[in-house]
């Protein structure tokens, strides 16, 4: 395959990637979503979840969250508040994040703390599968 | 006249005053070069979100979307007023203070109620002083400050405002020009006025399809905004203190180093002249003895 896609990623305090691939898949607000190259331009909003890109034969996974996908035929561009390669996640803080998360859920029935606590559960469990399906994939 | 003692041993203080802000000259300049490159990693980030909104925001009006609404009437504005947790940095604090301060006595002025919101101590105990109403505070936390905080104070703005607690909210920060020079920006923030991100959101003009739909997208983007520049404000300051503080520490090392020379020919002068005192006494004492 010729031509590739250049796939951006950045957030608030780095350039997290910056890198020419073949195939990007993206969790979309509305569900996921694949991007080849020559793609039709398409602005997304973004959820919590696995944006995996693949490259020479192998499967790459970053953990998104809070963020928007720029696509244009040649390029994608991630605006991300927090992205991490599978190799950099710090799986036992995702851990305890979790356990944070689930004992707050017991424990309060405040509407607030509750939205916060279950997206605090979502991004802490999003993170361990993203470090898990990178393990899989033998690319960290 | 001075004795000997007391110069030698203000010249001793003076000169261990200026190894500590030569010191801290150093640490300043390293600091600096720090909150630089993170304005730097900033950038790429920024660009690209201004890039978007600019794409999406053309076009759309005030009623798309509620951060965009224009209040008729207006009873409570808020100030971020962010500075620096720690002083001997020059006037940097206190024109900062003075621009808060200053708009918040001219909101008051218009009849408006005044709340303020500190990022950094030396703002929160000024405004503390000032007897102004503070509604959040956060302290010691130029050091080591990241998104998340910035995203925490633009929740609770962006709330605020929604529920209308604020019905505008103005940001005050230090911009940093460059190492030599550092101005206080008053820049309001909410509502959000004009095309956001100003001239820099020309738009690629390019077709594209949306997920969600543009009003959609825009209510994710646009709270984000606020964020983006908050944190722009913050990390804009934090470089500004450390220039500044670097400049301020380089000003008393120059300072240090007049003293200094002052002190040891005051030195030389007293020793001098007591030297001629002495040699007096023995020529007088010596005469005496002859006569």
């Amino acid at each position: 395959m010729s031509k590739k896609l250049l796939l951006e990623i950045v957030t608030p305090d780095r350039k997290v990637l910056s890198q020419d691939v073949d195939y990007v898949g993206a969790p979309g607000a509305l569900g996921e979503f694949g991007v080849l190259p020559n793609h039709i331009a398409f602005l997304s909003a973004l959820g919590v979840g696995n944006l995996y890109y693949k490259n020479e034969g192998k499967t790459h996974y970053i953990f998104v969250s809070g963020g928007f996908a720029e696509v244009s035929p040649d390029k994608v561009t991630i605006l991300a508040e927090a992205a991490e390669k599978a190799a950099e996640i710090d799986v036992e803080r995702a851990r305890k994040a979790q356990e944070r998360a689930q004992q707050r859920l017991a424990r309060t029935q405040e509407k607030i703390d509750n939205a916060r606590a279950q997206a605090a559960l979502r991004r802490s469990l999003a993170r361990m599968n993203c470090r898990n399906s990178g393990e899989k994939a033998g690319t960290c | 006249m001075a004795s000997l003692r007391d110069v030698k041993t203000k010249i001793g203080a003076v000169k261990k005053t200026k190894q500590i802000t030569k010191a801290m000259n150093m640490v300043a300049s390293a600091k600096l070069r720090n909150a630089q490159s993170r304005i730097e990693r900033f950038k790429p980030y920024a660009q690209k979100f201004y890039e978007m909104l600019g794409d999406l925001a053309t076009g759309a009006d005030e009623s798309v979307h509620p951060l965009l609404a224009k209040r008729e009437e207006k009873k409570t504005v808020g100030i971020v007023l962010v500075t620096s947790d720690r002083g001997l940095c020059g006037s940097f604090n206190s024109n900062l203070i003075k621009a808060g301060l200053k708009l918040g006595k001219e909101k008051l002025a218009e009849g408006l109620a005044v709340k303020y919101y500190c990022v950094g101590k030396k703002g929160r105990d000024a405004v503390r002083k000032a007897e102004y109403e503070i509604a959040v505070q956060y302290r010691d936390v130029m050091n080591h400050f990241d998104f998340t905080l910035a995203s925490k104070l633009g929740q609770e703005l962006i709330s605020s405002f929604l529920d209308s607690t604020l019905d505008e909210v103005i940001l005050v920060y230090g911009e940093f020009i460059s190492i030599g020079r550092q101005v206080p920006v008053v820049q309001q923030i909410l509502p959000i006025s004009g095309t956001p991100g100003g001239e820099e959101s020309v738009g690629s003009g390019k077709e594209y399809i949306y997920e969600p739909s543009v009003e959609g997208l825009l209510a994710e983007l646009l709270p984000r905004f606020i964020k983006v520049q908050v944190y722009r404000g913050m990390l804009d300051t934090s470089a500004s203190e450390h220039a500044a503080r670097m400049s301020a520490m380089d000003n008393a090392t120059r300072a240090c180093d007049d003293m200094i020379g002052a002190l040891t020919l005051l030195f030389n002068k007293t020793r001098q002249s007591a030297i001629t005192r002495d040699l007096m006494d023995i020529v007088g004492g010596s005469e005496a003895l002859k006569g």
